[in-house]
């Protein structure tokens, strides 16, 4: 590992203003993936800022109905907290999905939407990688890519987005709140992972210096019922080949609204609007889900070891989709 | 960077300096002498190193000793109290549950964890899946080891056993779970 200073921030602005005036610098919440990576020697911040006194470590309710995560809230707490499990059980579900508990003890909720792809040339300083060192080349696309992205790629970078969490977050449509050098703003979950495109470096659209405080969740009724499938090599302790977020409002066996969110796909938490708007307005038979599940994935480019995602993501947004309509009847 | 940090260990309160870049568990082992935390991948995917940070399992090689200043840490070796074995420990031998043993303090750490998490009622993606489907309806009490090997296994999962004994560790964990 390399040299670097260790600082203690004590509110988010101070922490802000640590982080701006070094470029190299980076925030370090629980560290699980960062103190890895500076391991492995894929990052080399020469500055870390504990922010776990600086942001909120509660879980409260909003007025409009809502729920505010403090963005130092542990994975663990997120999970256990009854709030999360009654009324977004979907989002305990993708929390507890993910990692094991002596992870999630220490893994903040800011650090989870913020971890790097787990793509194994991005995590090998041998080989190339546009993630990793911009215009050196992408060594999945010719490589190993059986659990790289299907949708939104790019010539550069098939990387996926490793957070179940953010996945969760993304179908029940979360604002995450963040602190910057040019003030604080609200970005919804959605917009907060971005598509590799010319510069895969970038995996969010935060800037250099902007803290994430705390993440919201809307009052959303259908949420309560809800529900994260996760599909992965082994039952537990693995990165998702495919996952999906779910809810669902069926009313005289009509859909009036719906949500749904995949993860392992995409280099972001992959919200399924064209599935959603094909099935408001109808029944949701499993002959409409499978229609929708596909018409979401048509544009899916599969690489050389990974076309398996496709019908494995179809009939994960079915199945999960249709417990939750059977679990209401 | 040299930086002077004071930890609790095994109840006893040591005073170290440490460089930045040096880690929970290498400050135990390499500082302080204390080597029943293990180093096994040193990546956080093995549960080797596992010790109560303050009261909760963490995985020591992840963790900077530079931002636990203060810390309360119990490793498997702290949980003999007085020499006397901590039931998990007796459980393990009478049950087999290891071979090499190298991964077994961090089995234990954790599944001392584990009965504590469980009885705050904690869940894990076991407790979700009701045979009735009816996740979202997870009840907030308590949840029962001792009658589901597949809460165990899941929330065990973070701590790998090359030589595979979990066959032995489970009912050794289901033991103490029942008393």
């Amino acid at each position: 590992m390399r040299p670097f200073r260790y600082e203690r921030a004590t509110d988010p602005d101070g922490a802000v203003a640590l982080l701006s005036r070094s470029p190299q610098a980076a925030f370090l919440g629980g560290g699980t993936n960062l103190v890895d990576l500076m391991k492995l020697d894929v990052a080399r911040p020469d500055l870390l800022i504990d922010i776990r006194g600086a942001v909120s470590g509660v879980i409260e309710e909003l007025p409009d109905g809502g729920v505010r995560i403090g963005a130092g809230v542990s994975n663990s707490d997120l999970a256990a907290e009854p709030l999360i499990r009654e009324r977004y059980p979907v989002v305990a579900q993708a929390v507890l999905n993910g990692a094991s508990t002596q992870l999630r003890n220490v893994a903040t909720v800011g650090g989870n939407l913020l971890q790097r792809t787990r793509c194994l040339y991005f995590q090998d300083i041998t080989t190339a990688c546009n993630k990793r060192q911009p215009g050196s080349g992408c060594s999945a696309i010719d490589g190993h890519n059986r659990d790289l992205a299907i949708l939104g790629t790019s010539p550069d970078c098939i990387a996926t987005q490793p957070s179940d969490l953010a996945v969760a977050l993304a179908a029940v449509d979360a604002t995450v709140q963040t602190v910057g050098p040019d003030g604080s703003r609200g970005i919804p979950l959605t917009e907060l992972h971005r598509l590799p495109g010319s510069e895969p470096q970038h995996d969010n659209v935060l800037a250099h210096g902007e803290l994430i405080t705390a993440v919201d969740l809307p009052p959303l009724a259908m949420a309560a019922r809800s529900r994260y499938r996760k599909i992965r090599d082994r039952a537990s302790y693995a990165f998702a080949l495919v996952s999906v977020a779910a809810a669902i409002d069926v009313a005289d066996g009509q859909v009036r609204d719906v949500r749904i969110a995949l993860g392992g796909v995409a280099h972001k938490p992959w919200r399924a609007r064209r599935a959603e708007d094909l099935l408001r307005g109808g029944p949701a038979t499993e002959d409409r889900l499978r229609r929708a599940a596909e018409a979401e994935l048509a544009e899916a480019q599969p690489q050389s070891d990974n076309a398996f995602k496709i019908p494995l993501a179809r009939n994960a947004i079915v199945r999960t989709v249709l417990d939750l309509v059977e679990a209401e009847r | 960077m040299d930086t002077e940090i004071s930890l609790r260990v095994d109840g006893a309160e040591r005073r170290l300096t440490v460089d930045t870049r040096t880690t929970l568990l290498d400050a135990l082992r390499e500082r302080l002498g204390n080597t029943s935390p293990k180093k096994g991948c040193d990546h956080g995917q093995c549960g080797a190193c596992t010790v109560l940070l303050d009261g909760r399992r963490a995985n020591s090689c992840l963790a900077l000793a530079v931002a636990h200043d203060g810390a309360e840490i119990v490793t498997a070796a702290g949980l003999a109290a007085d020499g006397d074995l901590h039931p998990m420990q007796r459980s393990f031998i009478a049950h087999d549950a290891f071979q090499c043993g190298y991964c077994t303090p961090g089995q234990i750490v954790s599944a001392v964890a584990m009965l504590d998490e469980a009885a705050n009622g904690w869940p894990s993606a076991v407790t979700f899946e009701a045979p009735d489907g009816s996740d979202g309806a997870v009840g907030t009490g308590p949840v029962d080891l001792a009658t589901s090997p597949d809460e165990i296994r899941e929330r065990m999962s973070g701590n790998l056993c090359r030589c595979a004994a979990y066959a032995n560790i489970v009912p050794a964990i289901q033991e103490v779970a029942q008393s």
